[in-house]
């Protein structure tokens, strides 16, 4: 699924990674680790689709419309509701019973009773479920988290923890984390940086 | 081609629905066009010509403008929503058209203000001065909001954005007082019809290398 051959990224001078060598399969969970600065992000970014590599090779087996992606942003206008938000990514990745879809996943999330407030009045934990909404929206097949347990609070990193178990039959991972031990069990592979 | 329209629609509708709660872009755009030519009627000398009134109407309408445009992508600067944009698989380009098109939206809001406040305070509107309007419109909203993007992604966005379009604007300025005042603006109306066709589609080709990392 994820193929890197000497991957390097600089922004200007300054060289974020630099020789990455990396497989995971279909089907794989790849932890990744590292102090702050190390490069996790411009990883995650790279295999998102959000960054060029500036060395080497990355190729990425899955289209762009089934790739989810959560970064340290939650990438909802804070003006629109938390259904204006999710309804705008559902229409822009051509979601199937959009609706259902998106009700689903706001009352797993909790969110369903906040579904018509404004983002800005939410909380950063209440952000970050609605990010979470956002980044399984379409049904990603690979899904790549930066920090998610971050925000959260016990009850929304345990909802989380449920969330990844499910979907670990079925889909890809590449997951950086500061707390690493608590996906440890579900990961097949680990890069660490630093 | 459905599929491409259809996400233009949804993004621009998005950015309408932003400025509709937060009236952060619209209200300044018209205040400015006002007021500047509130300035401009008691600074121009009471004898002075029609060319003169012209050129400052162009002035007014260039950097209202250039205050949408500044405006344009903050949404998307200030949490990153450019990336929640980016990862989606429409076309990155029905970024930039959405963008456009609502940003035209916005400045055609302030000339429908703009222009009567411009024959109150100088002179009456002809054809040709509200043909060269829409024209010159359509170039600004073009080229500005690309430029619009590339200047976010820099550090000192908000004198970069002035830097790269003005020089742009140049022909547009040139066509559009030229259609407002001389005697065949045909010619003028043409230029300013070439220039969008043309910077139009360098833009629309070029959003997608502007916003990639």
């Amino acid at each position: 699924m994820i193929a890197a051959r000497g991957l390097g990224r600089r922004f200007g001078e300054k060289r974020v990674l630099d020789g990455v060598d990396l497989d995971l399969p279909r089907g794989g969970f790849l932890l990744v680790t590292g102090p702050n600065g190390s490069g996790k992000t411009t990883l995650l970014r790279l295999v998102a689709g959000l960054l060029v590599p500036t060395a080497g090779e990355l190729r990425v087996d899955a289209p762009r419309e089934r790739v989810g992606f959560l970064g340290h942003e939650p990438l909802v206008y804070r003006e629109l509701t938390a259904l204006e938000n999710l309804d705008l990514y559902g229409r822009l990745y051509r979601v199937a019973e959009r609706r259902e879809r998106i009700g689903m996943l706001l009352e797993r999330f909790g969110l369903w009773e906040a579904r018509n407030r404004r983002a800005e009045t939410f909380s950063r934990g209440m952000l970050q479920r609605l990010a979470l909404c956002r980044t399984l929206l379409h049904d990603p097949e690979l899904l790549v988290l930066d920090e998610p347990f971050s925000a959260l609070d016990e009850e929304g990193a345990a909802l989380l923890d449920r969330e990844l178990a499910e979907l670990r039959p079925q889909a890809t991972f590449v997951v950086s984390t500061h707390d690493p031990e608590r996906v440890a069990a579900l990961a097949s592979d680990r890069l660490a940086f630093g | 081609m459905n599929a491409y329209l259809a996400d233009v629609a949804v993004l621009a509708r998005k950015d309408l629905r932003l400025e509709l709660r937060a009236r952060s872009t619209v209200p300044a755009m018209l205040l400015f066009v006002v007021a500047a030519l509130v300035v401009f009627h008691f600074a121009l000398p009471s004898d002075s010509s029609e060319l003169a009134a012209n050129g400052m109407l162009w002035v007014a309408i260039v950097f209202t403008a250039l205050l949408g445009l500044t405006r344009a992508f903050v949404a998307e600067r200030e949490q990153r929503l450019i990336d929640g944009l980016l990862l989606a698989p429409c076309d990155r380009s029905a970024i930039w058209l959405a963008k456009t098109l609502s940003v035209l939206g916005f400045l055609v809001i302030a000339e429908v203000i703009a222009l009567p406040a411009f024959a109150l305070f100088f002179s009456g509107i002809d054809g040709a001065t509200v043909a060269g309007v829409a024209l010159a419109d359509l170039g600004i909203c073009a080229v500005g909001t690309v430029l619009a993007a590339m200047a976010v992604a820099g550090r000192a966005r908000e004198l970069l954005l002035p830097l790269l379009f003005l020089p742009l604007a140049i022909p547009i300025v040139v066509g559009g007082v030229g259609a407002s005042v001389a005697g065949e603006p045909a010619r003028y109306l043409g230029f300013l019809a070439l220039y969008d066709a043309v910077f139009a589609i360098i833009s629309w080709a070029s959003f997608e290398y502007v916003v990639t990392e």
